[in-house]
């Protein structure tokens, strides 16, 4: 039997975004953000998700693109992996598909202008074509990058 | 294998290996029987559990262990020196393997022969159990309490004889409880009858077949119990002799301080009530504890709330009731989570021994107030900076027995670690009688090693030379012939004690001796904090840290080598502008007048300039999480009232 996987699809801008469904916790709408001084540049703050204490990242700036107005379907994406959890803010979220393994194919070197290594591959459905995330690289900064954002 | 078992596993089994190693030096100092049993205790639950796990090397050890025990529970091996030291050989190769395990999940190549063979020779190089083979049976197999030892004792003491009386029955006798008493009375005549082979009861309900021993304490002869026996008829035969005090006396020493001990209720009690607890993951402790954060907060928020509206008595009666209920909840929590400071410094009494043999030095260690009760979290981080403490009190502080004498001190020196409630924090002293720190070549160092200018060095107070010593680096070179010696990885101690929210000071005297006070917070959950206002964002700083606000003129802010200070009671004191360090937004005008913090750092004090003052609350510590960690000035975050989140400001490193 052909291995299905399921995706969150999200937008910034006029891309079409998506993390694998085991990853997200939940979809918040945008609350308040406490600032972080000293945090590296892409990282908004901390929210108060429910008494837990869970840094947000905006993934505009994580993956420099130009900065975007906060509407009402601005969402919060809370992620794990491993040990972090994390929010991500995106304009929207929109919906969950479903995508066969094959139709998973890995990513080229350049898509929709962000650094492919932030990227796990790209996934065709009908017409659309579905940037997937490895949220792995984009929540843990390498070495080098790290001394370039602290 | 299962982790959860083998979690369990080593969490008991190395529970079972403290207890061997302080019961073990019990044993050394005050032998006791309790002592011996909660050794061969510990001993053979590990066995158990070793042997289920598969864990066969141990088993086999803890086995070998459990026969030398065995043998000096008997009372035939004497306690030795040499006998503790094979034993805490290997429990300290026990502790290896345990962690061996804890590594790889195996054992690993721990060669445990040696320590197997070391343990049969100290058993075979003692043979008093051997020397009953040439005697007739009788008193070697009988084996006395400790009130008939004592018995004996007097009885030696006084000059009386014990002896042994053989009876044997004829075999028609028909009423034998009715003859064995009249052989009672005839003897109870002569002196006095201490204990019976049956017992006693046994013969009087005829539980016996043909013959009984009679063991009495009199002055009389061999002769004049013969002859009182033989009066008795229907006897087969009668043999008197005498049990030698000979045998007795290693057992009677043995007895004498188990007695010595026992008449010590509380030393006995101590051992008995080892483990009688309940074992809780701590994550299921930490869930409860956030539960409770939570009330906390939303009961901050009622108050808020109340605060607000002008909402009748009975709601605010209502509130403060929910306050109590809170508060008390809240300690009984912190209270399941609080343990005895005994579980590190239990570890201490054989460091202090291994070491000050290694280092042919006499030292005595004194523990006072080992019940004081610290949270778990902090216990488990203590540990390592005392024994850090303790290695230089022994290696450096202490002097060698000859040069105490020389001085007029007593040989042995004195360890103390104490611990002890003041306020909210705990205090643990580590103090040696030793040979003090050198001030002057303290001073000496620094100046060599640039810390300080040379004309500053004359102005600096003892306590901010002593502070050099936690310098990083510092006298790691030259050690014991500077200034001797102090300061190796002392900047290591107080890192550690300080990312727990303490301090460390020293104090000391010249050849009096040095004392390291380590004051610590009760709890690292939840703390009292000053709100501040900076721009529009809301920090938290520690009360703990704060010694005062003041709010002076704007132009009472003077500047001397572009660092900003204030005159506060004479005193110049760095301020240091919060907004800038936090690169908070400038969007309010600079006051008239300036609202100051005063925080401490050790000694010294310096000032954060803020925007307002927010009042004081009781706040909630959360980490930042492990995506933010290692955030400069911040030392984690807390939720308010409104469900906003604020900021720790992390004084320590702001300063």
């Amino acid at each position: 039997m052909e291995e299905v996987r399921q995706f969150v699809v999200f937008r910034l801008g006029q891309e079409e975004y998506g993390v694998d469904i085991l990853q997200v916790n939940t979809i918040e709408r945008m609350m308040p953000i406490t600032r972080v001084p000293k945090a590296p540049y892409f990282v908004e703050g901390v929210i108060n998700l429910r008494g837990e204490i869970v840094p947000v990242i905006d993934l505009r700036k994580r993956f420099g693109l130009p900065p975007g107005e906060i509407t009402g379907d601005t969402r919060i994406i809370i992620v794990m992996v491993d040990d972090l959890t994390v929010g991500m803010i995106v304009d929207s979220a929109t919906e969950v598909i479903q995508l066969p393994q094959d139709a998973v194919e890995p990513a080229p070197s350049v898509a929709g202008n962000i650094n492919s290594e932030f990227l796990e591959g790209v996934g065709k459905l009908n017409d659309k074509l579905l940037i997937i995330l490895n949220l792995e690289k984009i929540l843990r900064p390498s070495e080098t990058e790290q001394r370039a954002i602290m | 294998m299962d982790n959860r078992y083998l979690n369990v596993f080593l969490e008991e089994a190395n529970e079972h290996i403290q207890n061997l190693n302080n019961n073990l030096l019990t044993l050394e100092s005050k032998p006791s029987h309790e002592v011996v049993d909660e050794i061969f205790r510990s001993a053979h639950t590990l066995k158990g559990m070793a042997g289920t796990m598969g864990f066969n090397k141990i088993s086999e050890l803890t086995h070998e262990m459990e026969d030398l025990l065995h043998e000096i529970r008997n009372g035939s091996l004497p306690i030795t020196n040499t006998l503790i030291d094979v034993l805490l050989k290997c429990v300290d190769m026990l502790q290896e393997m345990t962690e061996q395990i804890a590594r790889e999940g195996r054992e690993g190549d721990t060669d445990i022969r040696p320590a197997i063979a070391k343990l049969k020779k100290v058993m075979s190089n003692e043979p008093v159990g051997g020397k009953a083979k040439d005697e007739p049976e009788g008193a070697d197999n009988i084996s006395f309490n400790e009130f008939e030892l004592r018995l004996l004792e007097e009885a030696a003491n006084k000059n009386l004889k014990t002896w042994e009386v053989y009876v044997e029955l004829a075999d028609n006798c028909l009423l034998k409880s009715a003859r064995a008493f009249l052989v009672f009375k005839a003897l109870e005549n002569l002196g006095e009858i201490i204990k019976t082979k049956p017992h006693v009861q046994d013969i009087e309900d005829e539980k016996f077949d043909k013959e009984f021993y009679i063991y009495m304490i009199t002055s009389r002869s061999e002769e004049d119990l013969l002859n009182a026996v033989n009066s008795v008829s229907e006897l087969k035969s009668v043999n008197v002799r005498e049990v030698k005090s000979a045998n007795f006396q290693k057992k009677l020493a043995a007895a004498r301080e188990m007695l010595s001990v026992k008449e010590n209720p509380k030393e006995t009690n101590r051992i008995r009530n080892t483990s009688k607890t309940l074992r809780v993951d701590i994550e299921r402790l930490d869930n409860l504890m956030n539960l409770v954060s939570e009330l906390i907060i939303i009961k901050t928020r009622l108050e808020e709330l109340d605060s607000l509206t002008e909402q009748g008595q009975k709601r605010r009666e209502a509130i403060e009731y929910l306050e109590r209920i809170t508060s008390n909840l809240h300690d009984a929590v912190m209270k399941v989570r609080m343990v005895p400071i005994e579980n590190v410094f239990s570890r201490f009494p054989r460091v202090v021994r291994d070491l000050s043999r290694e280092l042919n030095k006499e030292v005595k260690l004194v523990i006072e107030g080992a019940e004081t009760e610290l949270d778990r979290t902090v216990i488990d981080e203590i540990g390592d900076p005392l024994i850090h403490l303790i290695r230089n009190a022994l290696d450096h502080g202490i002097e060698t027995p000859s040069e105490r004498v020389g001085k007029g001190k007593p040989r042995e020196g004195t360890l103390k670690l104490k611990a002890f409630h003041d306020g909210n924090n705990v205090v643990i002293e580590v103090s040696d009688d030793g040979r003090g720190i050198d001030v002057e070549k303290v001073l000496e160092k620094a100046q060599k090693m640039k810390l300080v200018d040379k004309s500053q060095g004359k102005k600096l107070k003892e306590i901010e030379i002593l502070n050099f010593l936690f310098e990083s680096g510092f006298s790691t070179s030259e050690r014991v012939t500077d200034i001797s010696g102090r300061g190796v990885g002392l900047d290591v101690v107080k890192t550690k004690i300080e990312s727990l929210g303490g301090s460390v000071e020293i104090k000391t005297r010249k050849n009096e001796g040095t004392t390291f006070l380590i004051r610590l917070p009760l709890t690292l959950a939840i703390i009292q904090a000053l709100m501040v206002q900076l721009g529009h964002e809301k920090y938290a700083i520690p009360l703990s840290a704060i010694k005062e606000t003041v709010i002076i003129p704007y132009k009472e802010l003077r500047k001397v080598h572009k660092n900003e200070v204030i005159l506060l009671r004479g005193n110049v004191i760095p301020v240091l502008r919060l907004d800038e360090m936090l690169d908070i937004p400038a969007n309010c005008l600079k006051n008239e007048n300036l609202t100051v913090v005063i925080v401490k750092k050790g000694e010294k004090d310096v000032g954060l300039i803020v925007d307002a003052l927010l009042g004081e609350q009781e706040i909630v510590i959360k980490t930042l999480g492990a995506f933010l960690k290692n955030i400069r000035f911040i030392a984690g975050a807390t939720i308010l009232g409104d469900g906003q989140v604020a900021l720790i400001l992390d004084i320590n490193a702001l300063i």
